[in-house]
């Protein structure tokens, strides 16, 4: 396969509802391309049209306007047959989970692969597999009313995995989660994407998401994609009104990373933009884990936050906090969960 | 009063009227399960949408809903001679019975069905299933605890209905209860056979309610 070729690619595409009273504009001529193997996010507030747009490259949602191709095929074009059998090269999981509450977890996995006639021995080997991947072989008997929240996302990510998709398409797949549970969650979807190189597209209203296992990320607001481009870059300089609204919105989500003590440095402006860390590094002579930064040079001075781990050494971090407030930089302490 | 005779024929009685109920009740969901499922489908927020056949399916599950079961009863007297070849005894009473019983159970049917969670049939569809797949891998085992319970419901009011056949010789324990109670004021008989239709209405639904226990993995 030419790897040039998009695996989804999505051209001047517009959903439109109609209610009783009025039309909704759902999306808004958009213009996505996903490659092979990419971890694509998607970002967007509530209601600006995330779930739509997702359900649109598996037309669960049919565009009004505009073509979805999925590995070179227009889904506009398929009959209803060809569409089942493409939908069985996409898989999906969701923020419900959406599991068959009739059915054992293995069963649930077995299920994508009665769809796709996969002999029922066969089936149930390849399910037994997946469960292990995802760590839940002691639960294949379970049913679904008797998994946690994240056990359960397991099962329903073993399931949509279990065709051998080209991509997995997320919605919200961690909102309900909590934090712990997002973050094994994110590393499964990540090792994954390592292992079969399965594309994986990512819809979610949280910028830790994004962050921690995507490569791209598009950001969407009232129904129109404003910015696109590298995690890094939107990151560091979201040029876009709903980027700046979603990159500078603080948040505590990054307190779960490590076990030392992780401090979070405010630069407001009072500092001036010289290499205060490398210096900082360079002159004790021992390292900084930076675990994220989000910093801007406005006229000289810095802006932005940074969240570091010092040394476990008492008195050398003491010294180096010392050593900040000598610089007039401003910190504090993130509180761990442990 | 109550001798070898009478007892012999209450217990005939039971036997005609388990007869009528459980036969009807079968005819009856072959007809009305898949009028229920057609009419969830088929609905303007089903899964394929066209609003004629809901329509018109819907209008005459209604219109037959409306029309009360005494009534029905004798207005189908000539289909019941044309298939059964008479309107007596028991085996002519089924007809009504299912006549009457399948746009109800139609109707709960669709209710139960409508209960399965919206994001489960997502899913499946994700999945790449089709409309019949849907149906018998996902909606029907999905909706088996509340399809049960509606099992339950359209057994005990098919019951019911065949009670009432009594007034019209349809035979089993209705038949009884109007014959000696009402006419010849046996009261005996009348308290006896009320008593046994209490007793089968209790167990279906009892039997009912802990199949759907029992099979609901929800909990």
């Amino acid at each position: 396969m030419d790897t040039n070729e998009p695996i989804i690619s999505i051209r001047g595409v517009t959903k439109i509802f109609n209610t009783k009273e009025s039309e909704v504009d759902a999306l808004i001529d958009i213009n996505l391309d996903i490659y092979q193997g990419e971890i694509y996010g998607i970002i967007g507030q509530s209601g600006a049209g995330k779930s739509t747009l997702v359900r649109c490259m598996n037309f669960l949602e049919r565009p009004t306007k505009g073509s979805v191709i999925f590995d070179g095929q227009n889904l506009a074009d398929l009959s209803l047959k060809e569409l089942l059998k493409v939908r069985q090269s996409i898989g999906m999981i969701f923020q419900q989970f959406n599991l068959l509450m009739q059915r054992t977890v293995l069963k649930n996995v077995c299920y994508p692969l009665e769809i796709a006639g996969v002999p029922k021995k066969e089936a149930k080997q390849r399910a037994i597999e997946l469960l292990e991947m995802v760590g839940l072989s002691d639960k294949i008997n379970a049913y679904p009313s008797q998994l946690s929240g994240g056990q359960k996302q397991r099962v329903a990510i073993a399931r949509a995995i279990a065709t051998k998709p080209k991509v997995l398409l997320c919605d919200e797949a961690t909102s309900a989660l909590d934090p712990m549970t997002t973050r094994s969650i994110l590393e499964l979807l990540k090792d994954i994407n390592r292992k079969f190189g399965i594309t994986i597209v990512i819809i979610t209203h949280e910028m830790n998401v994004i962050e921690s296992i995507c490569d791209k990320v598009a950001i969407l607001d009232n129904g129109r994609v404003v910015e696109v481009g590298k995690v890094e870059e939107v990151f560091v300089n979201p040029k876009s009104e709903a980027g700046k609204r979603l990159v500078f919105k603080t948040d505590e989500q990054f307190s779960e990373f490590g076990s030392e003590k992780v401090y979070r440095i405010v630069f407001d402006g009072q500092s001036a933009f010289e290499p205060i860390i490398s210096n900082m590094v360079a002159k004790f002579k021992a390292p900084v884990n930076i675990l994220f930064a989000n910093t801007k040079n406005i006229g000289g001075k810095a802006f932005g936050q940074m969240l570091i781990q010092l040394p476990e050494d008492r008195i050398l971090s003491k010294q180096m906090l010392r050593y900040l407030e000598e610089r007039s930089v401003k910190y504090e302490e993130v509180t761990q969960d442990a | 009063m109550l001798d070898a005779q009478t007892l012999s024929m209450i217990g005939k009685g039971i036997i005609e009227t388990l007869y009528m109920v459980i036969v009807s009740t079968v005819c009856a969901y072959a007809i009305g399960l898949p009028i229920g499922l057609i009419l969830v489908i088929t609905d303007k927020n089903g899964i394929r949408p066209c609003p004629i056949i809901s329509k018109v399916l819907g209008f005459i599950v209604n219109l037959l809903r409306s029309v009360p079961f005494v009534i029905l009863m004798i207005s189908v007297t000539p289909l019941t001679r044309k298939i059964v070849g008479t309107t007596l005894g028991t085996s002519a009473t089924i007809v009504p019975l299912v006549i009457a019983s399948a746009p109800y159970i139609a109707r709960l049917v669709e209710s139960s069905i409508k209960e399965v969670d919206a994001g489960i049939i997502e899913a499946a569809r994700a999945m790449g299933t089709g409309t019949f797949k849907l149906i018998y891998k996902v909606l029907i085992p999905e909706a088996k605890p509340s399809l049960i319970i509606g099992g339950a419901i359209a057994i005990t009011t098919i019951l019911g209905y065949s009670a009432m056949s009594g007034f019209i010789g349809g035979g089993g324990l209705g038949d009884i209860a109007v014959r000696y109670g009402y006419y010849r004021s046996e009261t005996e008989i009348l308290l006896v056979t009320v008593a046994v239709l209490i007793i089968i209405v209790q167990g279906f639904q009892e039997l009912g309610m802990r199949l759907a226990k029992h099979c609901d993995k929800r909990s």
